[in-house]
């Protein structure tokens, strides 16, 4: 999609950078007086977050997202007391707050998945989440190639998608493994263990490091990847973060009283389970992972990486797509086809995540 | 009551109430048409590090900042950024006998605190030395295109990285105005007109300690008035928000900032400072009585830097990208006003452009074939001619051949006549000889027997 070269060659013309002598600057300059520059105009422009929850019902999926922004987003639905028959087809819903903290604007959208996994035959279960994250691939897309564009364009992709295990205590159920395959090409996915708080200490290391085992046997990439680690602090890091998924969570939106102090937990004949207590659950790992230390990390590896994959997918399927009538296909086979591209690598050091979405959905046209 | 029970009795009530907040100020009437509620939260979610974590992403990537500096030569460009940075670029005197325009970048890699930059600075050689102005800033016009032809084509490419490109469009142009004290120049006029569309202009007057300070507000009064009664846009500096709102509209009123660069140090009292020493007195780069470095300095790097960038960014370089993709045949609307594609309209001009080329193949092909056709026929003429030439040459010299045959026969026979003529007549000599010895010896036998 090259436009044709009129004006002198721009490469010609273009300062020459590798050969940037570094220079002692004699005094004070304030150049870093840029970075409050950059805060001000980011804290006036706010952040947009999206997040979607996936996993089975009744493993307190709303609840952990009421937990983790402290707020009711959800309406939990008691167990026993279904609002009406379960969904037969996977739905998805959709609900956006803005919340405020000191100064900074969050626009929050949480994305649910009733239905996930419900039916007897959960086959192709997966193909509504992975359309609907495409969808907001295609639409950010078409923002982009317009011609007279908007100064920021609304940015709806799915940065993280919180995957909630059941559990078992034994290891990966098949349609997890499906899922999880399928999913970590296109976003960025954080698997959880729901409902921890029945399984001991001991149960809970040993489904971690099966669940661990698992993912590397099916070479599935949860976040955070290993390949985007750019330096050895990262690496660091990542590497503590990663030895701990998945995250053994609960989930609890009541406060009880625990040692004069009013904390968020769940209250059972045998004790209180402390959300924020490290030695019950990890909760707060996950909180510090999603909100407070990688949050600008995913959304960086979203815009990067799954949607340009996204991109190169979708400008070179689009030689193929069919046009209206007595459009004939001019040329043979053009060179970058989507059978010719995934041997080269993406520039960006990475697994080369080509989705193939567009041949397991052949019925959605754009 | 305990503040803990207060808070939980808060608590409590908060989680009790069903709904949201409703949302309350002005600025939420976009989210009320999108049908986002705001939400209170009841204890400490901790996303108030966003900002910091954004910072950090940008502290690892590193900045750039591209300055082009377009003044005559001699103007103190090179000097001015080595004082605006505290850094001695190294850079010799540019000679005054350029033919043309020409640009020269270059850049470099700044570092404070942790902070890295990466500053390149374009240095317009030979502006204003020509006899003949016209060619002046032209180049300096194509340069700027280029680095938008560059950032649109990297943009537009399948396979791209933009979060690693490095990005060279120009975010500020500095332009040198000399301290006449009268006007603009006309090619300053027409330089500065023709570049307000595609960068940032922040016009400055050079060598300010050449002028008065009465003489000054003059003449700054006079360009600010000849810039706007000729509709150039200079750059103004970000009024929007308030914690810089103040600095910058003051700022706004000093424009164009009246500089002094050197990056000679005079001791002053009991300091040094950067001055330009005179016999009548020292000018204090620092000084904002002498000059107006610091507000300069102020602006451009400490306030409005990143302002700079997102200006060259969302505003110079969309509205070129949107001309230069009307121009080859884009549009977001079709002809019957439906919204186009972009694809489709690619695709569009792809299938035109490539039956343009079809056509103009067959064309060549028929212009080719036909004159093959025309050489042949000319050779075959040629061919013909020289058979009938060569034809009649053998029937001359068949002619010629037969007469002399002829002439040879003739030629024989009369040997063959004359050889028998002589034959005859030797013979009768002979005959003749022998009978008059015969009778000779009759003779002499007669006359012997005499």
């Amino acid at each position: 999609m090259d436009p044709p070269r009129q004006c002198p060659s721009p490469s010609s013309s273009r300062p020459i950078s590798p050969r940037t002598p570094s220079c002692e600057m004699l005094g004070y300059v304030g150049i870093e007086a840029v970075l409050d520059q950059m805060k001000i105009k980011a804290m006036k422009m706010g952040f947009e977050f999206n997040i979607m929850v996936v996993g089975q019902s009744g493993l307190g999926k709303s609840t952990m997202v009421n937990t983790l922004f402290k707020s009711k987003m959800w309406k939990t639905t008691p167990p026993g007391l279904a609002l009406g028959p379960i969904p037969q087809t996977l739905q998805l819903h959709s609900v956006t707050h803005v919340i405020e903290e000191k100064g900074v604007k969050l626009k929050l959208t949480v994305t649910d998945t009733p239905g996930f996994g419900d039916q007897i035959n959960n086959d192709k279960c997966w193909d509504p989440i992975l359309g609907y994250i495409n969808g907001q691939y295609e639409q950010y897309l078409q923002e982009e190639i317009l011609i007279t564009r908007q100064r920021h364009i609304p940015d709806t992709r799915v940065h993280c998608c919180v995957y909630f295990v059941a559990p078992t205590g034994h290891s990966l159920r098949p349609l997890d493994i499906e899922f999880l395959q399928r999913l970590c090409r296109t976003v960025n996915v954080v698997p959880v263990i729901a409902r921890a708080d029945s399984l001991t200490v001991e149960e809970r290391e040993d489904f971690r490091r099966r669940i661990q085992h698992n993912l590397r046997t099916h070479s599935i990439d949860v976040y955070p990847q290993e390949c985007f680690d750019e330096d050895i602090n990262d690496k660091i890091l990542n590497c503590k973060i990663r030895d701990r998924i998945p995250f053994a969570v609960v989930g609890a939106d009541r406060e009880h009283l625990v040692n004069g102090k009013y904390v968020l937990g769940r209250k059972t004949k045998w004790g209180i389970v402390e959300v924020e207590n490290m030695k019950h659950c990890e909760f707060p790992l996950l909180r510090d992972l999603l909100i407070r230390s990688h949050l600008q990390d995913l959304k960086d590896i979203t815009h990067n990486v799954h949607y340009e994959n996204y991109r190169v997918c979708r400008l070179n399927e689009s030689h193929m797509l069919p046009r209206g009538p007595g459009w004939v296909n001019l040329d043979p086979a053009p060179a970058n086809s989507p059978a010719n591209s995934p041997a080269n690598s993406p520039a960006i050091p990475g697994p080369s995540k080509v989705c193939r979405w567009a041949q397991d959905t052949p019925s959605e046209e754009y | 009551m305990s503040s803990e029970e207060a808070r939980h009795l808060f608590f409590q009530t908060h989680m009790a109430t069903k709904s949201c907040m409703s949302s309350q100020v002005s600025d939420d009437e976009q989210r009320k048409r999108e049908n986002i509620r705001s939400l209170t939260m009841s204890g400490h979610v901790g996303f108030e590090s966003l900002p910091d974590q954004l910072v950090n992403r940008s502290i690892q990537q590193g900045f750039c900042f591209n300055i082009l500096c377009v003044g005559e030569t001699g103007i103190g460009k090179s000097t001015l950024i080595d004082t605006l940075f505290n850094t001695n670029f190294e850079d010799q005197e540019s000679s005054h006998f350029c033919p043309h325009v020409r640009l020269k970048a270059q850049t470099y890699e700044l570092q404070e605190s942790n902070v890295r930059l990466k500053l390149t600075i374009v240095n317009t050689v030979g502006f204003g030395d020509q006899i003949n102005k016209e060619e002046s800033y032209q180049p300096i016009v194509d340069y700027i295109d280029a680095q938008f032809e560059a950032y649109l084509q990297e943009e537009l490419k399948i396979k791209r990285s933009l979060f690693n490109y490095h990005d060279s469009r120009v975010h500020a142009c500095l332009y040198f105005i000399s301290p006449t004290g009268h006007s603009l120049k006309t090619l300053d006029l027409l330089a500065m007109k023709s570049l307000d569309s595609k960068v940032n202009i922040i016009p400055v007057i050079a060598k300010a300690d050449a002028i008065s300070k009465t003489e000054l507000q003059k003449f700054k009064i006079k360009l600010m008035s000849e810039l706007v009664s000729n509709g150039v846009q200079i750059y103004q500096f970000p009024t929007d928000d308030e914690t810089v709102a103040k600095i910058n509209a003051s700022m706004n009123g000093h424009l164009p900032f009246a500089v002094v660069g050197s990056m000679d140090e005079v001791k002053v009292g009991n300091k040094l400072v950067k001055a330009r020493q005179y016999p009548w007195g020292i000018v204090q780069v620092e000084n904002e009585n002498h000059c107006d470095f610091v507000k300069l300095r102020e602006m451009l790097i400490c306030t409005n830097m990143e302002d700079l960038r997102e200006q060259t960014h969302t505003r110079h370089y969309e509205l070129y990208r949107r001309c230069k993709l009307e121009e080859m045949g884009f549009s977001d609307v079709g002809p019957e006003n439906k919204p186009l594609s972009l694809q489709e309209t690619y695709e569009a001009k792809r299938h035109q452009i490539y039956g343009e080329r079809q056509r103009k193949e067959e064309e060549m092909k028929q212009m080719f074939v036909q004159r093959v056709k025309e050489k042949e026929a000319i050779l075959k003429e040629a061919e013909r001619e020289l058979q009938a030439k060569f034809e009649h040459l053998k029937r001359v010299h068949q002619e010629e051949r037969m007469k002399l045959e002829e002439k040879r026969r003739l030629l024989e026979e009369e040997i063959i006549s004359f050889s028998k003529k002589k034959a005859t007549s030797e013979i009768y000599q002979n005959q003749t000889f022998m009978g008059s010895n015969l009778k000779k010896d009759k003779d002499r036998k007669n006359s012997n027997f005499m």
